[in-house]
């Protein structure tokens, strides 16, 4: 089983509070990693740290089983990262927003992009610009990369939010769908999946006892 | 290449946007024209008067109007999280960057270029300094667009980034600013403007080798602190 990424004794301070400290993990092939934690508990900021978007950080974060911060072009280029923004352009349609979302992996066709929308329950919105579709609707656009890209790790930031039951359910089949193919998955969700792969790593267990007392 | 395809649905995405919003195209323009005919009215009629002024109203004017989008180059992409995902896509940093560069010279720059003789007739410049002032506007906009990139690149995760970039930016700008009116005054007073059009050209390709970098870098910087 290969280990994609692993952390390894990760200590993470925000605005002079400690966050966390200790956290050891890894991200494996096959598997799906559910992060949880009381709002506030860095979940965010952990995936942030990972993706190099925040350089303070004590402990060692590998890649591959090399340290990540020299692997970090070939990190990118195995990662589908999306965030608890879904950088959906607004002014954009639904089409156009997969184009470029997906454009820095490789060419997708417009038949492809349908067929990605019509998996989440998008048919027929193509070419609809995303202003008009509702939160979950947008949510869903992004989530159709899923079905576009073809790579191994995915990093998901509470993907769940604003999408229906049936969304939910669907979303949950391609997770996975994907583990069961060799991906590996991280993600932050309060929700309790249906999923046999998942492994829970809760933050609140490497939170400092008596949150200022740090 | 993947980041070659990256960099050109980027470049189409961001035009794209520009044309449908719209504010980012017609707001400088808007501003370069309506400064430059209020001139005229407030200075003094007089077209040797005007020819004088002419060389320094129009650069100034073009460096104001160029300044108003600069602070949305990345602002609208760092609130709804495309920075983000930029940044952690196989795409380096500096391409993001150049493809904003590209997009607000195209966007902003340009048009000021194509409506400035228009202009400059009104402020009777005379008919030989055209050509010098089209080819300053086309080399020193696009040195603003690259040194602006950074500027906002850095401001980008503050609340009043609005305030800070114009003063972090605008000492960069004076150089742009001195040969571009240099050279159309040369023009003016018969003089080889040459010396004044090769220093604009070399700060252009001083700042497109090293602008690129720098605005990824301060990206970077300011997506550490968000």
């Amino acid at each position: 089983m290969t280990d994609y990424l692993s952390v390894d004794n990760l200590l993470i301070e925000r605005d002079d509070r400690l966050l966390f400290k200790g956290l050891t993990f890894s991200v494996s092939a096959g598997k799906v990693l559910q992060l949880v934690g009381r709002n506030g508990s860095g979940k965010t900021s952990l995936i942030r740290t990972l993706l190099g978007l925040m350089p303070d950080f004590e402990g060692d974060l590998c890649w591959k089983g090399k340290p990540l911060h020299q692997e970090r072009d070939d990190f990118f280029s195995h990662l589908l990262y999306i965030g608890h923004k879904a950088s959906i352009k607004s002014a954009l349609t639904a089409t156009e927003n997969l184009e470029w979302l997906t454009a820095a992996y490789r060419k997708v066709t417009y038949f492809e992009i349908e067929q990605a929308l019509e998996k989440v329950g998008l048919r027929g919105y193509e070419d609809v610009e995303c202003h008009s579709m509702s939160a979950g609707q947008n949510r869903r656009v992004a989530l159709a990369q899923l079905y576009l890209l073809d790579l191994p790790v995915w990093i998901l930031d509470e993907p769940f939010t604003a999408i229906d039951l049936a969304g939910v359910e669907q979303l949950e089949a391609r997770i996975a769908e994907h583990a069961e193919q060799g991906g590996a998955i991280l993600l932050t969700t309060h929700h309790v999946m249906n999923i046999d792969a998942v492994t829970k790593v809760n933050l609140d267990e490497f939170a400092p006892r008596g949150r200022n007392a740090s | 290449m993947p980041a070659d395809l990256g960099f050109f649905a980027l470049l189409s995405r961001d035009i794209k946007l520009a044309f449908r919003q719209k504010s980012d195209i017609i707001n400088p323009l808007m501003f370069f024209v309506m400064v430059i005919t209020l001139f005229p009215l407030g200075v003094s009629p007089d077209p040797n008067e005007l020819a004088a002024i002419a060389p320094g109203i129009i650069w100034v004017a073009a460096l104001l109007a160029s300044m108003l989008s600069m602070e949305n180059m990345f602002r609208s992409d760092f609130e709804d999280g495309s920075l983000e995902r930029m940044l952690v896509s196989p795409m380096p940093g500096f391409l993001i960057a150049i493809a904003k560069v590209v997009t607000h010279f195209l966007v902003t720059g340009l048009p000021l270029v194509f409506i400035a003789p228009v202009l400059a007739y009104m402020l009777s410049l005379p008919s030989e300094a055209y050509g010098v002032m089209v080819i300053s506007l086309l080399l020193g906009l696009p040195t603003l667009s690259l040194v602006g990139a950074i500027g906002s690149a850095l401001t980008v995760g503050l609340k009043r980034g609005a305030l800070l970039l114009p003063l972090l930016v605008i000492p960069f700008f004076i150089p742009v600013l001195i040969f571009g009116t240099g050279a159309l005054q040369g023009v003016i007073m018969e003089q080889p403007v040459t010396g004044q059009l090769s220093l604009m050209a070399a700060l252009l390709l001083f700042s497109l080798a090293s602008a690129p970098f720098a605005c990824s870098a301060s990206l970077k910087i300011s997506m550490g602190n968000g």
